[in-house]
């Protein structure tokens, strides 16, 4: 298991436990068998394709559709059977939720009125968190009045305004053009640092997960796939749906031959992955870890001569920062490689299309999934 | 102070009086729940003339027409709401003694109403007011348009050339309608000539009005030359200025009468043999005379403006009971006759 | 396959949860089931009863009496009726089957009888559960009684009774009866499908033009809901009878029939139909319209891909509201049908003509399936449907377009000029002394003391339903539909709140008016005591118009985020909060919408009432058909345009108290 990185200072503390949950509707089940634990001022983000469940998970820690089975602990807590009133959250929906007849002012103080607050702390209070979340000015528009962007904001301080221990976010910036998904991206998790309030967001978007999030929980047909940072979600991801859902990544079918593994006619060293001989296997590399031979500043430095072969520069695609070029060797068979090249690299070795260069698959690089069984 | 002892003694004295005059009331006065189908014009001056002699019972009118009144009263079976029906179609009360919801009473001075309009019983459960007698309005200017004749008899509404400008009541929904009906039936031969003068005159009708004033009053307003309907309505409409006739035809005309009652179990029964003994006398009876020709004491009646003369004497033997206990039979083979049919236009 | 983060604990079976209910889902249910106990009482047992009496029969039971006959020679051996019958084969078991006013002579089972001979007759009952009449003297004992023959020829036996479906035989097999059922869902269907779509042109008129003069179109739509149903029938004989006015643009045919009772239909369930559709039209987001221009989507396109989609909920409510509204009106028909039979009207012929309470029962159940046909509908419909309306979405903002604008204000002219000519006919009838030969005016026809109806009286009484019924009404059906909306779970108690919501449309009032006669009077119903008063009155026509203020509540409901609550929840503010700080206002207009919707209704509605109103509680709408009844049409008129002008007064009151409030509440919609 990885030590998770979380924002507060060590030791961790788990705040939010998830025992065994599942959730069924009918016959479907929509959550199946999920644990999990979340640390205090954590920021966790259910990330997964729609229909994944993550929306009905985060659901049921809100205690708006609760669990069939399982226990979800809060703080210690026991508060799987209760009812969204007597929990401790704030929450921000896609929609937002914001009272169309309240001014962005009124609906900030919705949840501070009716707890014997007297007017003034009330005041300084919305006033506190208009500025928190950057509105100042806009405390008198309607919900109407304001983009979307700023009634993003306005849902989430009126969801902070009571300080709940728990930030629970269902995907709060889908409904958003990119350029405001961006700014505020980086705006909201700087709030998150400075709050130190635990959060859950559920999204779809794997850039603002791997961004945003300390933790990432990869969701898949109701079951959680990985749990992890961007950083090893990215770069080590444990099954090959993580592998596949998250970044670019080559694929090609296989089977084990002794410690390596073939692809097509050749031969592959690989990472470690206890399958035994003979096994169908899926071979996966991302297109930035295949490393062009010759390049200028590269060397052969780590020695190993395996896991080279020449290939043909079949297409290139330029995309700004680098190269993306597609490769191809009649032994491969129909597979097509990816790898991303520096501009510099391309110049130095006179990549161009037709060319034949040598490629390197670092074999740290090159994970092994078992192939899928034809379910 | 002087003046709030004042405002005291005074709103004592107030509040004693009206105590005294609400006791003085409670001890007289008499709430009679009574269900009529008489004329809604009538209404208030019945029940002034009645409190002159009898200001201590105070009539709460229940009033629709006809069939609803009765359809109430039966559906109110188990817990009656009525205390005393007066002004319902005989027909109906026999429909209504024959569940025994009647209170049988003789009310004093009985002896003196022409037999007819009394019940047959022992002791009456019912007696009767006044006569409601069928009758053809006529509108001349209408039937001038369409070249039409005045019909004389029955037999005459068969001919061709009142097709289309006929009009009745149809006798599931109207009691006129059913009298009109049940009187053909005793003239023309129950089992078949009745039936036989109907089957002619449907090719007539324009259509069957659910109501048995509304031809009258359609006939009135021109919306069609001749209608089937009461002598009673046909002259209320020519003193409005209506240009029609009332015509009896020749071969008599079938009646009802509207009779009083007292339902089974009133709780204010002292009141409602009050109300039923004043029914009765010369007094009520020149009262129904103001619209009714034909009231239920002899001599009492001088002739209504508008209303045909011979009308009494046209009058033909009813038999109450037979239409009463026909009454199914006869409306499930007019239905069966004539209600499918007359859709198929 | 590799297990990421799952073995933190130990994999024994996770405990089943009981999810606990919070104590707002406590008082919410609470409100539930009042409610529901509510239509129980006032909609559900009283149609138990309604049923139960449907299948409650009445036959001759001829075993039961007993005969005796002395022709000179002493009495003889008492025989059964059943045996002279066997013997003569008289009467087939289906004549002997009749309603609990039949009769049947007795004379018929004695071939050689003759009213002159001396034989004398004795006839008794072997048990109390059926009675003979002596003439109309009912005799309910089990002694024997001697008759003259003179006296025996009166002896009708009544019929006993028992449970079974005769009557629905009976009725199936009477043609004139089942041809209603036809003639019904034929004037329904046609009327249906001519209101839905005048209203929704109306209302994409209204909505989706600039022209001129929409605020004048928008209370011309609503003038039909202000008058009874049987008012346009009026309006419809002093144009198109025989002394109409412009009857030559019938070609000849008759007004009386199809033509009119389709015609009134169309005026008088045109408004209802706008209103849900109008609704349905006005919450869709100008946002879908700008992505559709930015499409380059033609109008018509649009049209098909855009408007139409989004108001089909209401479309589909309109259609179903419309259909059951003409089906189960019995005033028009009864004004305007003529000769042709509808199912509603059979019902009062049954019931007020004959006195024949089960097969008036029986058409009712009859009446009773095309309501649970919109049922179904609307259950499927609602699945499929989606809260349009959240913070997000942009009010759409008409634009200018010439040719269009005045093609809708042309359309919108032509169906206002429908509308306020059959009422201006009426205001004219009302005050001509007597169509159509003394056309002088005169406010004669206003005496409504000297008319059938209750008077002046009636009016008062009418206004004061009117209130009543709007705020119990408001109140009980706004607080229903919220509740059943936002609980949390408790599946079955909501179905059965919808069902029960849903079935008052389809009760024709007369049934339900009847209904009550059965379950309120019946002395042992610990409710009796509301009976012949104001209460009943008013809870019947709460009960009546139930169903279209239920959905006016739920559609304004649903268009609200659904995740008000869970945000309200979030924030730890308890349930009523939300709904009096942003339910109440957001739905202000809707709610506005219900009470003055029940106002009016109470102020029209007629069937439901006919025999409820006592003395003391005489309503102007009966007056209405009561005076028409009598064929004193013009007074009717009158009277139907006092109830308008009140509801026209009432609407006035009503736009001038909520301007402020809208004004306040609504700043956001015109943000």
């Amino acid at each position: 298991m990885t030590e998770p990185t979380t924002a507060g200072t060590s030791p961790a503390q788990v705040y939010l436990k998830i025992d065994r949950l599942t959730k069924k509707f009918g016959n479907f089940t929509a959550l199946d068998d999920v644990s999990l634990e979340v640390y205090e001022g954590e920021f966790i983000c259910f990330l997964g394709p729609s229909g994944c469940g993550k929306t009905t998970f985060l659901r049921a820690i809100a205690g708006l559709d609760i669990q069939t089975s399982g226990l979800v602990y809060q703080d210690g807590v026991d508060i799987s059977a209760l009812p969204p009133s007597e929990r401790d959250f704030g929450i921000v929906f896609q929609s937002y939720a914001l009272f169309p007849n309240l001014t962005s002012w009124k609906n900030v103080a919705f949840g501070l009125e009716n707890q014997k607050l007297d007017k003034s702390r009330i005041a300084a209070r919305v006033t506190e968190l208009l500025e928190l979340v950057g509105l100042p000015e806009q405390g008198n528009k309607y919900p109407a009045q304001l983009s979307g962007g700023q009634q993003q904001r306005i849902a989430l301080a009126r969801a902070l305004a009571t300080s709940p221990g728990l930030l629970l976010l269902d995907e709060p910036l889908s409904a958003l053009d990119a350029k405001v998904r961006g700014h505020l991206r980086h705006e909201m998790k700087l709030l998150q640092r400075r709050l130190g309030v635990t959060t859950v967001m559920v999204t779809h978007d794997q850039e603002e997960a791997l961004t945003m999030a300390d933790r990432i929980v990869v969701m898949n047909q109701g079951v959680i796939e990985q749990v992890g940072t961007p950083t090893e979600i990215y770069r080590e991801p444990d099954t090959l749906f993580v592998a596949d859902f998250i970044g670019a990544m080559n694929q090609a079918e296989g089977r084990i031959e002794g410690t390596g593994i073939t692809i097509g006619e050749l031969s592959f060293a690989a990472r470690d992955h206890g399958l035994a001989d003979g096994a169908s296997i899926v071979a996966a590399i991302r297109p930035e870890d295949i490393v062009p031979r010759g390049a200028e500043g590269e060397t052969v430095a780590n020695g190993s001569s395996a896991n080279r072969i020449t290939v043909e520069i079949e297409d290139m695609e330029f995309l700004g920062s680098f190269w993306r070029v597609s490769l191809q060797n009649p032994a491969l068979g129909d597979t097509r490689l990816l790898a991303d090249m520096s501009i510099n690299a391309v110049r130095h070795m006179d990549v161009e299309i037709g060319s034949s260069i040598e490629v390197e698959l670092p074999a740290d690089r090159l994970w092994v999934f078992p192939a899928k069984t034809p379910a | 102070m002087l003046k709030r002892m004042i405002k005291k003694s005074s709103l004592a004295a107030c509040v004693a009086a009206v105590s005294m005059l609400a006791m003085s009331q409670s001890v007289l006065a008499v709430d009679l729940t009574v269900y009529t189908a008489v004329e809604a014009e009538d209404l208030a001056r019945y029940a002034e003339t009645f409190n002159k002699d009898h200001p201590d019972i105070n009539i709460k009118w229940v009033r629709d027409s006809t069939g609803i009144v009765t359809a109430k009263l039966l559906a109110e079976k188990n817990n009656p709401q009525a205390d005393v029906v007066w002004g319902l179609a005989a027909t109906s009360l026999l429909l209504l003694k024959s569940e025994g919801m009647l209170e049988p009473y003789k009310p004093r001075g009985v002896e003196k109403l022409d037999k007819k309009f009394v019940d047959k019983g022992a002791v009456p459960t019912w007696v009767g007011m006044d006569a409601w007698v069928a009758a053809v309005c006529y509108n001349t200017v209408e039937a001038a348009k369409h070249n039409l004749e005045p019909p004389k008899t029955w037999s005459d509404l068969l001919k061709p050339m009142y097709k289309g400008h006929l009009i009745m009541p149809n006798p599931n929904s109207s009691g006129t309608g059913f009298l009109d009906v049940s009187s053909w039936l005793q003239m023309f031969g129950k089992k078949q000539g009745g039936w036989d003068f109907m089957d002619r005159l449907h090719k007539n009708i324009a259509r069957y009005t659910h109501s048995g004033s509304k031809p009258c009053k359609l006939a009135a307003a021109g919306e069609i030359p001749i209608g089937i309907s009461f002598a009673f309505r046909g002259a209320k409409s020519k003193a409005q200025g209506a240009p029609i006739e009332i015509i009896v035809p020749a071969e008599g005309v079938g009646w009802d009468m509207e009779a009083t009652a007292i339902i089974a179990g009133t709780d204010k029964l002292e009141a409602a043999k009050k109300l039923v003994d004043w029914s009765i006398t010369r007094k009520a009876n020149e009262m129904y005379n103001t619209g009714y020709a034909v009231v239920a004491m002899p001599g009492v009646a001088r002739p209504v403006e508008h209303f045909p003369d011979n009308l009494l004497e046209k009058m033909i033997k009813n038999d109450f009971e037979w239409a009463a206990n026909n009454r199914k039979a006869i409306l499930a083979e007019w239905l069966r006759r004539y209600d499918s049919k007359s859709e198929a236009k | 396959m590799s297990a990421p983060a799952a073995n933190l604990t130990n994999r024994s079976a996770a405990p089943l949860i009981r999810p606990k209910t919070s104590k707002d889902d406590r008082i919410m249910l609470g409100f539930i089931l009042v409610i529901c106990l509510y239509l129980l009482i006032t909609l559900a047992l009283p149609l138990y009863a309604m049923l139960s009496k449907s299948f409650s029969t009445f036959a001759f039971d001829l075993s039961n009496f007993e005969f005796q006959v002395d022709a000179g020679d002493g009495w003889s051996e008492p025989l059964s009726a059943e045996t002279l019958n066997q013997r003569l084969n008289k009467f087939s078991p289906a004549e002997l089957a009749t309603s609990s006013d039949g009769r049947l002579g007795v004379v018929d089972l004695f071939p050689d009888f003759s009213f002159r001979s001396p034989t004398m007759y004795r006839i008794r009952q072997v048990n109390l559960k059926s009675s003979f009449l002596f003439g109309s003297e009912r005799v309910a004992d089990t002694d024997w009684h001697e008759y003259s023959s003179n006296d025996f020829r009166r002896i009708v036996l009544r019929p006993s009774a028992s449970i079974g479906l005769e009557n629905y035989r009976t009725y199936f097999s009477t043609p004139s009866l089942f041809h209603s059922i036809e003639n019904s869902l034929w004037i329904a269907t046609l009327s249906t499908i001519i209101t839905v779509s005048l209203a929704f042109g109306f209302a994409y008129a209204l909505s989706r033009s600039t022209m001129r003069f929409k605020g004048i179109f928008r209370l011309i739509a609503m003038i039909p809901i202000l008058v009874p149903s049987l008012l346009p029938g009026i309006a419809l004989v002093y144009l198109f009878g025989n002394q109409g006015m412009i009857k030559g643009l019938l070609l000849g045919e008759s007004i009386y029939g199809p033509i009119g009772i389709v015609i009134g239909s169309v005026f008088f369930t045109f408004p209802h139909a706008l209103i849900i559709i109008a609704t349905a039209l006005a919450i869709s987001d100008a946002r879908l319209y700008e992505a559709a221009i930015a499409l380059r989507a033609s109008r018509w396109k649009t049209f098909w891909t855009v408007t139409l989609p989004g108001a089909r909920y209401g479309l589909i409510s309109a259609a179903f509201v419309v259909f059951n509204l003409v089906i189960t009106d019995f005033g028009l028909p009864k004004v305007i049908g003529g000769g042709y039979n509808m199912l509603a009207v059979d019902i009062y012929k049954q019931v007020i003509g004959q006195q024949n309470f089960e097969m008036g029962a029986v058409v009712s159940v009859v009446l009773l399936i095309p309501a649970l046909f919109a049922f179904t509908i609307d259950r499927i419909v609602q699945k499929k449907q989606v809260a349009q309306l959240s913070a997000r979405s942009v009010p759409y903002e008409a634009k200018p377009h010439r040719q269009f604008d005045w093609i809708c204000l042309i359309y919108c002219s032509l169906v206002a000029i429908f509308i306020v000519g059959l009422i201006a006919v009426c205001q004219y009838a009302a005050l001509i002394k007597f169509w159509p030969y003394n056309l002088s005016l005169s406010l004669a026809n206003y005496n409504f003391e000297v008319m059938d109806g209750g008077g002046w009286d009636s009016y008062i009484n009418s206004i004061q339903l009117g209130l009543y019924t709007a705020v119990a009404g408001t109140l009980v059906v706004f607080i229903g539909a919220y509740m059943v909306e936002k609980i949390n779970g408790f599946a079955t108690t909501r179905s059965a709140f919808q069902f029960l919501a849903m079935m008052p449309m389809a009760i024709p009032g007369m049934v339900l008016g009847l209904a009550y006669i059965f379950f309120f009077n019946d002395p042992a119903n610990p409710l009796n005591s509301i009976y012949a008063t104001m209460g009943i009155l008013v809870i019947c026509t709460v009960t009546h118009f139930y169903t279209v203020s239920h959905l006016t509540a739920v559609t304004a409901l649903k268009q609200m985020d659904r995740e008000f609550e869970a945000v309200s929840a979030s924030l730890k503010q308890p349930f009523y909060r939300l709904f009096s700080r942003v339910t109440v206002p957001v739905c202000l207009p809707a709610i506005l919408d219900i009470s003055i919707y029940l106002f009016v209704n109470a102020m029209t509605t007629v069937s439901a009432v006919i025999f409820l109103y006592s003395p003391d509680t005489a309503l102007a709408s009966v007056a209405v058909l009561n005076m028409d009844d009598a064929g004193d049409i013009a007074p009717a008129a009158a009277m139907g345009m006092m109830i308008f002008y009140t509801n026209v007064g009432a609407r006035l009151i009503h736009q001038f108290v909520s301007r402020n409030l809208v004004r306040r509440t609504q700043a956001w919609r015109v943000a």
